[in-house]
């Protein structure tokens, strides 16, 4: 991608002011998200995965450290980096084709334009025909399909997700797994997601940043191609169960208990 | 491994029992209690009916539902005090509605600054929570030596009574909106004008609406004591110089009156609710 710069984050440290321990949530990190890649951090909770995507969002100012996009350095929430949150954060007022146009209409685009992009978004997303549904009696699968929608309509730079299918049951977790990755083919965005389910780090990554907490750090960082296969055309249930995709499953588990004694799926 | 299959397992386990009930419930109770409401207030007139015919009671204490109802036409057609119980009756919407209208152009403003910004909250807040708790009545009389006993005093008054649970409302939903809510607007590029417009003020309309019917509620209750006191019309007016008269028929056919509008305004604004915020008890 000609027009994508990296997002670089530079020794990045976030101590929360008033937190009772003297523990950083975030200790030194350092991270790129070129183009093309998918970042997966991947963690138990309280490990500063969503510390780290927050400062990316720029909803946290960093201690330490600083990130930067291109050469603009990041101090706030900006359209040029879409992010999805784990609960929908739709906006139930509006319909489901008003709330992926949102962006657009927050920027001025005039109504039938905006409206031409967030039907094309929605189709992107298997949404197509539900453009006049209440976002609030859509399943839970959906209202994330629309949030996607919604960051991808305003076509930002990065792509930031917090454990986007975390409240989803399985089956729909991996069909949405299967759909980002057909969507970050299709659009060659660059996206940073971060999750603490071992599998689908591992399906997705193409960089895969593995964390700990206490203070929050980057323990080991693998560069993988599994997703890459399954947006290449091969079946999901074939990459599964190719004996190195449960290698590496089995040797990331092993790297996160090896970090700390965690309990199961926390 | 994952959370959601650690809720999988958890749901296996959770006792049955509670099940049946709660599906049952929701289609049987609105039906059966409407009937069961309408049931008390026919058994409740039935009595009255009873009671007055038998000659239990005197009408002077107690009229009769059929001489309530007579007068009811005779005010509606001929008056009482100088005024058909329309022109009391729209004495006293007037009152309310300016003051409602009013209310809520000032409230809400306040309220979203209270939720706002700590400054404002700080100079706002303790002069609404001083006031708040005086009733009304108690500062008629400063208002009546101040703006003298026109329509302004009682306007003022009822405006005052309205204000407080609407601006109280608007703050706490201002201060209970979704956090990443806010932050998606955020990271889709919006201004600070457009957040407080386009996603706090609408995410904080379900506690705007109920402050409102609080206020309302509080108003009404204002308005009827007020007229009581100082008015030549108003339904409070009315109810109070029949009683001066011991025109006791007056005086029930005003509280029946007043207890209508009431019942009237609050269903109002429930189906105004609904209408305006369906997801209302359907997200989370
Ligand atoms: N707003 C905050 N104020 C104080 N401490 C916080 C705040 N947010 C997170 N923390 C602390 O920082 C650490 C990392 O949290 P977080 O980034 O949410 O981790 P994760 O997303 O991996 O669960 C935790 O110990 C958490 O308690
Ligand atoms: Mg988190």
């Amino acid at each position: 991608m000609p027009n994508s710069p990296s997002l670089i984050v530079d020794h990045l440290s976030i101590r929360y002011p008033g937190s009772g321990s003297n523990e950083a949530a975030l200790h030194d990190v350092s991270l790129r998200i070129d183009a093309d890649n998918l970042v997966v951090a991947l963690g138990p909770s309280g490990c500063g995965k969503t510390s780290l995507l927050n400062a990316i969002a720029g909803f946290v100012t960093p201690t330490f450290g600083r990130i930067t996009l291109g050469d603009r350095d990041i101090d706030g929430p900006g359209a040029e980096r879409g992010v999805v949150f784990q609960d929908d954060a739709l906006l139930p007022w509006l319909n489901v084709l008003d709330n992926v146009a949102f962006g657009l209409k927050l920027r001025g685009a005039p109504k039938h334009e905006r409206e031409a992009r967030a039907r094309a978004v929605l189709a992107q997303v298997d949404l197509a025909g539900f453009e006049q549904h209440r976002v609030w009696e859509l399943s839970g699968g959906m209202r994330q399909r629309v949030g996607l929608a919604r960051a991808l309509a305003a076509d930002p730079q990065v792509l930031l997700m917090d454990e986007p299918f975390g409240a989803l049951d399985a089956f729909t977790r991996e069909q949405m797994q299967e759909l980002l990755l057909r969507l970050w083919q299709q659009t060659g965005k660059r996206v940073l997601l971060i999750t603490h389910d071992i599998e689908e780090a591992v399906f997705l990554a193409t960089d895969l940043v593995l964390m700990s907490p206490r203070p929050g750090r980057i323990v080991e960082r693998l560069s993988l191609h599994f997703g890459r296969r399954y947006a290449a055309g091969e079946p999901a249930r074939s990459i599964k169960s190719d004996p190195q995709f449960i290698e590496t499953r089995e040797h990331v588990l092993r790297r996160v208990f090896a970090n700390r004694s965690v309990s199961a799926g926390s | 491994m994952t959370t959601s299959e650690l809720s999988l397992d958890e749901a296996i386990f959770t006792p049955p029992e509670p099940a049946p009930h709660q599906v049952v419930t929701p289609t049987a109770k609105p039906t059966t209690t409407l009937r069961i409401s309408l049931a008390t207030l026919g058994v409740l007139l039935a009595l009255w009916w009873a009671i007055t015919t038998a000659g239990l009671i005197q009408p002077l204490f107690l009229p009769s539902p059929q001489a309530v109802l007579a007068k009811l036409w005779l005010t509606a057609t001929k008056g009482y005090m100088d005024a058909t119980l329309w022109q009391h009756l729209g004495a006293s919407l007037f009152r309310i509605v300016t003051a409602l209208l009013a209310a809520v152009l000032f409230a809400v403003p306040v309220g979203l600054a209270i939720g706002l910004s700590r400054k404002a909250r700080g100079v706002l807040d303790p002069l609404i929570e001083f006031y708040r708790p005086i009733p009304p009545l108690a500062y008629l009389p400063l208002i009546v030596i101040w703006f003298g006993i026109g329509e302004l005093s009682k306007i003022l008054l009822i405006y005052l009574a309205i204000f407080a649970p609407i601006a109280i409302s608007t703050a706490t939903g201002v201060r209970n909106v979704d956090p990443s809510r806010v932050r998606a607007a955020q990271s889709l590029g919006a201004s600070r004008w457009q957040l407080i417009a386009q996603v706090v003020l609408p995410s904080a309309l379900p506690d705007i609406l109920t402050g409102i019917r609080i206020g309302l509620g509080a108003g009404w209750s204002t308005l009827v004591a007020a007229e009581l006191v100082a008015a030549t019309r108003g339904l409070g007016f009315m109810v109070q110089s029949a009683a001066q008269f011991l025109v006791t028929d007056v005086v029930v056919l005003g509280i029946v009156v007043i207890a209508l509008i009431a019942f009237t305004l609050e269903l109002g604004l429930r189906a105004l609710q609904r209408r305006l915020v369906p997801w209302q008890g359907q997200m989370h």
